[in-house]
């Protein structure tokens, strides 16, 4: 079961990590569209399935967060990707599945997946 | 929407939309069935002419469209198993939001995940206080976020995935405690009101 002591223990250990983040001006930040026609079309999945791998990955310099409609309501679920330094990248008609590939290879490797882009949708 | 809880997150996020810093959450189910899902908030409110046209689809607060579908939607999923949406409001006070849902009836959405909703509406906004509590003739499940950042101190954000990951598990738990099945041969089969 969980309980509120884990809680405490999950504290501590996040303490601990923040001491070694890298500021705010290096973190990659990925935002999720999450407005009703965003939330119809299946985004809060996709949420899940990036907080889940930056967590499992333990990506302490990826902030993941959520965003009104980005204006594609036909391209939803859609994330936008900002690596500092680099041009913004847009991927749309995201599914759970292809949110590890995304992790990996534009997050981690910085190669952005061409095939999940608004450029390969449009 | 495909299940009650999306239209929750959906309907929940005009909460935070409109500045609350507080957003209560409740469901009740009776033992007949009925499933009232209330969204209560401490936002800018809405002015009583904006407030009678709000659940008309061509109304919206949004300057990039003329539409807005999350309410009309909602209405419209209460009142097909025989419920019904109440929205009240005042300008500078809040905003509470109910709707009525015959979880018997034929054309109710299923539940769906609520934990998931709960823990990324806390995810997305983990400055706002939200409290959670869903009765059942089963138990109830109740989550406050104060709690919580209690417990977290201020140092660490209710938005870091690990807290995301232990607030949908924690919630999880509960809803299963609580889960109330539904019985396909209690279903209701009835017209749209």
């Amino acid at each position: 079961m969980k309980s509120l002591e884990e809680l405490k223990a999950i504290r501590e250990k996040m303490k601990r990590q923040m001491d070694v983040r890298e500021s705010d001006e290096n973190t990659i930040r990925v935002l999720v569209g999450m407005a009703t026609c965003g939330i119809a079309a299946g985004a809060r999945p996709v949420l899940s399935a990036f907080l889940d791998e930056v967590d499992r990955r333990g990506l302490t310099n990826v902030s993941v967060s959520q965003t009104g409609c980005i204006g594609v309501c036909r391209l939803e679920p859609v994330a936008e990707v900002f690596v500092p330094g680099e041009e913004k990248v847009t991927y749309v008609h995201l599914t759970p599945d292809k949110v590890p590939a995304i992790v990996e290879q534009h997050l981690v490797n910085h190669n952005v997946v061409t095939d999940y882009t608004i450029g390969a949708a449009e | 929407m495909k299940e009650l809880s999306l239209h929750l997150l959906d309907v929940a996020k005009n909460s935070v939309t409109a500045g609350a810093r507080h957003v209560d959450i409740s469901l009740e189910e009776d033992p007949q069935g009925w499933l009232t899902v209330s969204i209560r908030d401490d936002g800018r409110g809405m002015a009583p002419e904006f407030l009678a046209r709000v659940t008309d689809p061509f109304t919206t607060t949004r300057t990039t469209r003329k539409v807005g579908l999350g309410l009309p939607l909602y209405r419209l999923t209460a009142e097909q198993t025989g419920g019904s949406l109440d929205i009240r409001s005042q300008v500078g006070r809040g905003t509470t939001v109910t709707a009525r849902f015959q979880r018997r009836h034929l054309d109710c959405p299923p539940l769906g995940d609520l934990p998931g909703t709960v823990a990324m509406l806390i995810q997305g906004s983990p400055d706002i206080e939200f409290t959670y509590r869903h009765t059942t003739p089963n138990g109830a499940v109740e989550l406050s976020t104060a709690e919580l950042r209690d417990i977290l101190g201020e140092d660490v954000s209710l938005a870091e995935p690990e807290i995301f990951a232990w607030i949908q598990d924690y919630l999880t738990e509960q809803e299963e405690q609580a889960a109330v099945d539904i019985d396909p041969a209690a279903m209701i089969e009835g017209e749209i009101t």
